[in-house]
């Protein structure tokens, strides 16, 4: 087990910077997961440190050894391919104890290895086949395995569920977790899919044209998000962003006032759609209601407030139509407010 | 080359299985077609090997083999020089291939996983060394062959034989290496692999397919070569050069005796890596 500094990490293609000054610190046994939209550096940083692409400047030190300069195969960490990268002219069985056998590990204690490997994946039924007669997910399972048999010190995924259909997707990401807590790994997985990120991870670092946005606790990304690209990159749907002007250090939306956390200005508003509330009495901000699209779990309303689109999510039940105007209650608490010439979060009072 | 086209319609047979059967009527009957194409001439040139003089000049012809004879068959190999030719043949196609594969695949490893300066120009310039006509090097060859020792052996013959499999030996394994995925290479590293362990264990056994059919290539380029086999050598002929020579002032039966044996180690050898060929063509299961 190890932990995984990246320090001041750059990484330029001609004059392409793909990775700015990047600095993460992932704990012994944590699991991160590096999410962004695609472009955004996230599968380079992992390339890197798997040792796959050199870094234009800065180190990586797993475990305390500097292994900025070293080959992959003395970096002591396994990887899990997009494409899973399972060796087609190999059996399961073979794939499986690569690492192992590339380590010179004698036949007993392959078998041992591959066979608790294969059991914590569910796979010791196709040992002796070849990946082309395997499906999909069961490919998965293999390059997972496989990295989990070297019983490395770090693991890292590079958007290992991405070619999965949403179905068996939704069950390898439940069966990883658990596989990975009883490894009791230090993970890096990269990702573009969000609620993979929250559902898998100890923390999320957001990265957003080379580099990280912010890094915290799912819960932390989702509710106090430190950029205006957190807040609408994370949550379906996104964060709304109201443009209010604050005078005095009160803030108004309509005719309703809030207080603001700076004194004079135009400011951004950060609402989640389910941190709203329709009042009954039409009090509360006025939120002008355009579309109306039932979800099964909840309402999802479409409509402006002072003529800025907005979302928000309403109980299955709620009596509202198209064309509705409908008052909003909101907790101060849970706002977040954005400075529009930055676009950072206004640290809250 | 012919004897390629004979493997071919063995991979009509498996797809056929899925096909109606007005389409699996013409597919068979394309392959009759084919086979016929193929093989009657070589038929025909067995015939005449096989049939002693007087076989060669009956009229009409039949169709079944008659009266026989292994004798002409025996006499030619038995002429001075036949068997040595062959050797040498076979010396020089053999080395073919081992140059052409060994200074081949690595060029075009790199033309498949690096991009570097002069990539394009570099893949046009393989290919110009086919566009130089061999006849005007041929005096300038043969004079550096002998002040360097090379002429009149087995082994000058196939460094000149190299040079015209090499392109398609570059261009070929390019490709080859191209369609192996990146990743793969990658994941052997990260499991533990130097670079040139991760393509012995990995790459190597993904493209064996692909250089067994760039291995068919440069033999049947060497085996069928004949200008450049005889200006560069006098007693050491291949068996191409020498049966030119002999063949022109040989009764009828022996020419057919010569281009029978002429075909059989393509034959033979293309029978010997056809396991591999399949694997190309998507038949074998990888």
């Amino acid at each position: 087990m190890a932990d995984i500094v990246i320090d001041r990490i750059a990484k330029e293609f001609g004059s392409f910077h793909a990775l700015e000054d990047v600095s993460l610190t992932v704990n012994d046994g944590e699991f991160v997961a590096l999410l962004g939209p695609s472009g955004c550096g996230k599968t380079t940083l992992l390339r890197i440190i798997a040792g796959l692409e050199i870094q234009t400047s800065g180190r990586v030190i797993i475990g305390g050894r500097d292994v900025s300069g070293l080959a992959p195969r003395k970096r002591g960490l396994a990887m899990v391919f997009q494409n899973y990268a399972v060796f087609p002219h190999m059996t399961v069985f073979e794939n499986v104890a690569f690492g192992l056998r590339m380590q010179k590990a004698d036949q007993a204690e392959v078998k041992r290895k591959v066979q608790r490997a294969a059991a914590l994946l569910h796979i010791e039924d196709y040992l002796d086949r070849y990946p082309a007669k395997l499906s999909g997910g069961q490919r998965q399972r293999v390059a997972v395995a496989r990295a989990l048999a070297v019983e490395p010190a770090v693991l890292l995924m590079d958007e290992p569920l991405s070619n999965l259909d949403a179905l068996l997707r939704l069950e390898m990401r439940t069966e990883l977790k658990a596989v990975l807590r009883e490894a009791g790994t230090t993970t890096i997985y990269v990702t573009h899919d969000q609620t993979e990120a929250m559902g898998l991870a100890d923390r999320i670092a957001v990265m957003y044209g080379g580099k990280i946005e912010q890094v915290g606790s799912p819960l932390e990304i989702y509710s106090k998000p430190a950029t205006r690209f957190v807040g609408g990159f994370i949550g379906s749907p996104p964060m709304n962003f109201i443009k209010v002007p604050c005078n005095h250090g009160t803030a108004r939306v309509g005719a309703f006032a809030l207080p603001c956390p700076v004194m004079d200005g135009e400011i951004e508003l950060g609402l989640r759609g389910e941190d709203a509330g329709l009042t009954t009495d039409g009090s509360g901000i006025p939120f002008d209601v355009k579309v109306v699209e039932p979800m099964g779990s909840h309402l999802l309303l479409t409509g402006s407030i002072g003529g800025q689109v907005v979302r928000i999510v309403a109980p299955p039940v709620a009596n509202v139509n198209a064309g509705e105007r409908v008052g909003l209650k909101v907790d101060p608490s849970r706002l977040t407010w954005i400075d529009s010439r930055t676009g950072r979060a206004i640290a809250r009072t | 080359m012919t004897a390629i086209t004979t493997e071919r319609p063995q991979a009509g047979k498996n797809r056929s299985m899925t096909l109606p059967a007005a389409r699996r009527f013409l597919l068979w009957t394309g392959i009759v077609v084919l086979l016929a194409w193929v093989l009657v001439p070589i038929y025909f040139v067995a015939l005449g090997a096989f049939g002693g003089r007087l076989g060669v000049f009956r009229w009409p012809k039949s169709i079944w083999p008659s009266n026989l004879a292994i004798e002409p068959m025996m006499q030619f190999l038995t002429i001075e020089g036949v068997f040595n030719a062959l050797v040498n043949s076979l010396i020089a196609a053999g080395l073919t291939v081992l140059f052409s594969i060994a200074l081949g695949a690595p060029a075009g490893y790199a033309l498949a996983r690096y991009t570097f300066r002069g990539q394009n120009a570099y893949r046009l310039l393989v290919l110009l060394t086919r566009a130089f006509p061999l006849a005007i090097l041929a005096l300038p060859l043969t004079v550096s062959f002998i002040r360097l020792g090379l002429y009149d052996t087995p082994f000058g013959v196939s460094l000149i034989h190299t040079v015209l499999a090499l392109p398609f030996a570059a261009l070929v394994t390019q490709s080859l290496f191209m369609g192996i995925p990146r990743e793969y290479e990658e994941a052997a590293w990260v499991f533990g692999c130097t670079r040139l362990q991760a393509f012995m264990r990995v790459v190597l056994p993904l493209a064996l397919p692909g250089l067994a059919a760039t291995a068919i290539f440069a033999f049947v380029i060497s085996w069928n070569e004949v200008f450049a086999a005889s200006i560069l050598t006098v007693r050491e002929r291949t068996l191409t050069a020498y049966l030119l020579r002999i063949l022109a002032e040989s009764p009828l039966h022996y020419r057919f005796a010569g281009g029978f044996i002429l075909i059989i180690p393509s034959v033979l050898f293309i029978f010997a890596v056809r396991r591999y060929l399949f694997a190309v063509w998507g038949i074998a299961s990888k």
